[in-house]
């Protein structure tokens, strides 16, 4: 089993009109079944109202599944006395900066989790140099949240997630609200974490650029999982992401067209260099 | 005006008051609230007034910056002055129309300013030298009896320093809200009172929902960080009494000793 899985996981919203009555229900997770390996870096895809946030708050117990199970770590997130083992075990990192930072100084933000789980001052101390130093964000240590841009408090509270040591982060959007220069620092912090410190990073996003690196991708539409794979096996179906109404990256967007257009190009090509790569190939193979 | 109010305000420097616990401050200022209501006497006033004057050139903080504080009160002190002048009884100095002036009247008159001035300064000094954070750490240690009594203690401090924190966010999120109404034509300068706060409604609602929703996910992230309340829980930074809080304890002590002992000597003279 891996580090989240899932069996059947169904999670129903109740709609109601003013009067309180059930105008109707939203099925926002539909029997969801995955599987995922601890260390991996794995990313979900969604347009808006596909359920992929409501997925990612069941793996933190934020919501309880209206049917079926989700496990973390061998934990059911449906046993009450788990539950702050699960939160340690999957942390969590939300999409608006300013809404999750507790504290008005960041060295205490960092160190809210730690003392909330019960850890020793001197240890809290360690780990907050530690996990900000992984963030690089130490210099800020003395500084207020406020004062720091969109991609430094979105550090910040991957920092405060880290210091909590946990197998797995989970990123609800975390870069939807940030600058292109913001969206960057934070992907790569997270591909750091995965490396070094053999965090599973669970990424949802919208996206495509954010996914290009990651290990596994899940493709959610109307609650459920519609494609699963490697990235490249992702972005070689193009016709199927559009129809999910998904952008492709444009590099991909551009070979899919000319392939369509009878330029033998290789399927799911990711980056630039790639598509440069095989350009000249073509070119080569033509000149001879 | 919000600039004006210097309570609750925190002055950055380095100095001896600055670096006391501030469950010594808390103290400190209970202490000294104490002493300006002991006595009614010139000499008790100026004692208060030397030991206030002590506290206020140890803590760095500029005179002018606490005085400034008091403008946010002085349609409260100005009436009060007035209400004791002109209702005491006693020996009848001046006679205006139906309004009389007593000496006493004078003598309550006067103090009731200064303590009231005093009251200001005093307490605004206390928040001036400690972060909002030291500030709620100190009342929850300090407080930490009442949770016998069922009294959320640690609760109630997390709520202020959350509130701390969410001022700026607020203030800039109000800032907003008006620009867009402006944008769509709305109009806060002009018009009467009725007018001016009629027009504040299109900047309420929204600033409303939004703190409920910022305060909706806030509660989401501190769960998701396993907050669960008080129980089980240590701190980064816990107080603790150095040298210099122990010393101002004893200061403390026999500074209020000393203005009992004063108030027995001078009995009730006024003078």
């Amino acid at each position: 089993m891996g580090i989240v899985k899932t069996k059947d996981l169904t999670f129903e919203y109740i709609r109601r009109d003013e009067e309180g009555n059930v105008e109707g229900i939203t099925t926002a997770v539909d029997h969801v079944n995955i599987d995922l390996q601890a260390g991996q870096f794995i990313a979900v895809l969604g347009h808006n109202g596909s359920g992929k946030s409501t997925l990612a708050k069941h793996f933190n117990a934020l919501v309880s599944p209206t049917e079926g199970t989700v496990w973390v770590d061998g934990m059911d997130t449906k046993e009450d006395d788990k539950i702050l083992d699960i939160r340690q075990t999957a942390g969590m990192v939300f999409q608006n900066p300013d809404n999750q930072i507790i504290c008005t100084l960041v060295e205490e933000e960092v160190g809210f989790g730690p003392e909330n789980i019960g850890v020793p001052t001197d240890e809290i101390w360690q780990r907050v140099a530690d996990s900000l130093q992984a963030v690089g964000m130490y210099s800020f240590r003395k500084a207020s949240p406020n004062k720091l841009s969109g991609g430094q408090k979105q550090r910040v509270a991957i920092a405060g997630i880290v210091a909590m040591k946990p197998k797995c982060i989970i990123l609800d959007e975390p870069t939807a609200m940030l600058d292109p220069s913001g969206r960057k620092e934070v992907i790569s912090v997270l591909h750091e974490l995965n490396e070094k410190e053999n965090v599973t990073i669970i990424l949802i996003t919208h996206y495509m650029e954010e996914v290009i690196d990651a290990d596994r991708v899940f493709v959610m539409d109307a609650g459920k999982i519609m494609m699963e794979g490697t990235p490249r096996q992702i972005f070689s179906n193009v016709e199927h992401l559009k129809e999910l109404r998904l952008d492709v990256p444009q590099v991909t967007e551009l070979a899919y067209e000319l392939k369509k257009a009878g330029v033998p190009l290789p399927d799911g090509i990711l980056t630039k260099e790639e598509f440069t790569l095989a350009l000249k190939r073509l070119v080569m193979q033509n000149g001879d | 005006m919000i600039r004006d109010i210097t309570i609750g305000q925190y002055y950055q420097t380095k100095s001896v008051i600055h670096e006391l616990d501030p469950r010594v401050k808390l103290m400190g200022t209970l202490v000294f609230i104490i002493s300006l209501f002991l006595g009614k006497s010139v000499w008790m006033y100026l004692a208060v007034t030397a030991f206030l004057a002590v506290i206020i050139k140890l803590s760095n903080v500029p005179l002018k910056f606490i005085v400034k504080g008091l403008k946010a009160v002085l349609i409260l002190i100005i009436f009060s002055a007035a209400f004791n002048l002109f209702l005491t009884d006693g020996e009848v100095v001046v006679r205006l129309w139906k309004l009389k002036i007593t000496k006493e009247g004078i003598y309550q008159a006067v103090f009731m300013v200064i303590r009231l001035m005093y009251l200001i300064m005093g307490s605004s000094l206390m928040t001036l030298t400690t972060t909002p954070n030291n500030l709620t750490d100190g009342l929850e240690k300090s407080l930490g009896f009442l949770k016998v009594i069922k009294v959320p203690v640690h609760e109630i401090a997390m709520m202020m320093s959350i509130a701390l924190r969410f001022i700026p966010i607020l203030i800039e999120e109000t800032d907003k809200i008006m620009k867009a109404q402006m944008a769509r034509g709305a109009d806060f300068e002009n018009g009467n009172l009725v007018k001016r706060a009629k027009a504040m409604i299109p900047v309420l609602v929204p600033l409303f929902i939004s703190a409920f929703r910022r305060a909706n996910e806030l509660a989401m992230a501190m769960e998701a960080r396993c907050y669960h309340g008080s129980e089980g829980r240590t701190k980064m930074k816990p107080l603790k009494y150095k040298k210099n809080d122990r010393i101002a304890y004893g200061v403390l002590a026999a500074y209020l000793c000393a203005m009992i002992a004063l108030n027995i000597f001078l009995g009730g003279r006024i003078i």
